[in-house]
């Protein structure tokens, strides 16, 4: 046998919560525990054929991602258009919101933002995966990041 | 709470329910009189048993990588062990039927323990019949290495195999359990 994967159960354990939380903000409270479910079993479904361990949290991520295209829950949804990119504090500032509120905001973020913020905040996912993952470099996913978190402030605050 | 730690803040999901056929082994760990043990199975049968004195995640690691990485923590499929398990500990139950898959033990050791697969409750027998009933009655260290890397121990009966003298010599779960099963099943043994 060639690449030695983990017990399945341990990318359960590891990962599932942090996936849940990603589809929470990707299709909405009603429909992340389906979307869940579904991610894990097709998941699952090719996890013998994995041909590499490395990377496995972004590889379950890329799946959930996927899942969500192939259901067309992105087309629902209606980015709303900001004219001007807000002015960036230097560092993370408090905010009191609570999930369904930053739910709301974030699914009006453009898709290339939303999914990178939510790549690298609930996925945890560093720069170069958030990138891998969507077909952007680097630097691209960083300021994509960046613009999305500042849309969220100013939604919210 | 900014923005980021509201993101990562994380809640528990739903139980994953994993449909049967993808499900190439299932385990649950229970509790026994003897320490907390591990259970795993295949589609065949019970192919593995762990004791408190291994690390259960050695044990899925190693079955990840020998049978399926598709391993799966699903205690229903393991209820029916368990049960007889139960049975078995209260003294109510001298035979286990669940089927078993011999996956885990190869050639020679596979016979070994085969033929110690059939030694009777509150029987014992030793390593050199061990060794004759697996077709080679010289290779009694090497019957012994067989009852020592039982992949299935408790319901493939190692317990029950003593040195020619009637000592106890090696057991996986410990000398202590060793000594603890054969006086559940009445046998005399030597210190």
């Amino acid at each position: 046998m060639g690449v030695e994967l983990p017990p399945f159960q341990r990318l359960l354990d590891e990962h599932g919560a942090a996936l849940y939380r990603f589809l929470y903000f990707k299709v909405g409270p009603f429909d992340a525990g389906d979307c869940y479910q579904e991610t894990m079993v097709s998941a699952l479904r090719a996890y013998p054929d994995l041909k590499s361990a490395d990377n496995l949290r972004a590889w379950l991520f890329t799946i959930a991602h996927n899942k969500v295209i192939d259901r067309g829950r992105s087309s629902q949804r209606r980015p709303v258009p900001v004219a001007t990119i807000p002015e960036q504090p230097a560092a993370a500032v408090d905010v009191d919101v609570r999930d369904d509120e930053l739910w709301s905001a974030v699914k009006k973020l453009p898709d290339g933002q939303r999914d990178a913020v939510l790549f690298r905040f609930v996925g945890d996912l560093t720069y170069a995966d958030v990138g891998a993952t969507l077909g952007c470099t680097e630097a691209a996913a960083r300021q994509r990041v960046k613009e999305g978190i500042a849309k969220l402030r100013e939604a919210v605050k | 709470m900014s923005i980021e730690d509201t993101l990562r803040r994380t809640v528990a999901p739903p139980a994953f329910v994993a449909p049967a056929n993808l499900i190439d082994v299932a385990y649950t760990t229970i509790d026994s009189p003897i320490g907390p043990l591990l259970l795993a199975a295949t589609r065949r049968g019970l192919v593995r048993l762990g004791f408190a004195t291994q690390d259960t995640d050695d044990l899925l690691d190693d079955m990840a990588h020998r049978l399926s990485p598709r391993v799966i923590e699903a205690p229903k499929r393991l209820d029916k062990v368990r049960r007889e398990l139960d049975q078995y500990f209260a003294g109510r139950r001298h035979d286990f039927t669940t089927p078993l898959d011999w996956s885990l033990s190869k050639g020679f050791r596979q016979e070994v323990l085969k033929a110690v697969a059939a030694i009777p409750f509150g029987q014992v027998r030793s390593y050199k019949e061990m060794a004759k009933a697996a077709g080679s009655p010289n290779a009694v260290r090497a019957a012994g290495s067989a009852c020592g890397s039982n992949p299935i121990p408790l319901i493939v009966p190692c317990h029950r195999v003593l040195g020619s003298d009637g000592g106890l010599h090696g057991y996986g779960g410990g000398l202590d359990v060793k000594r603890r099963l054969l006086t559940l099943e009445g046998v005399a043994f030597r210190e």
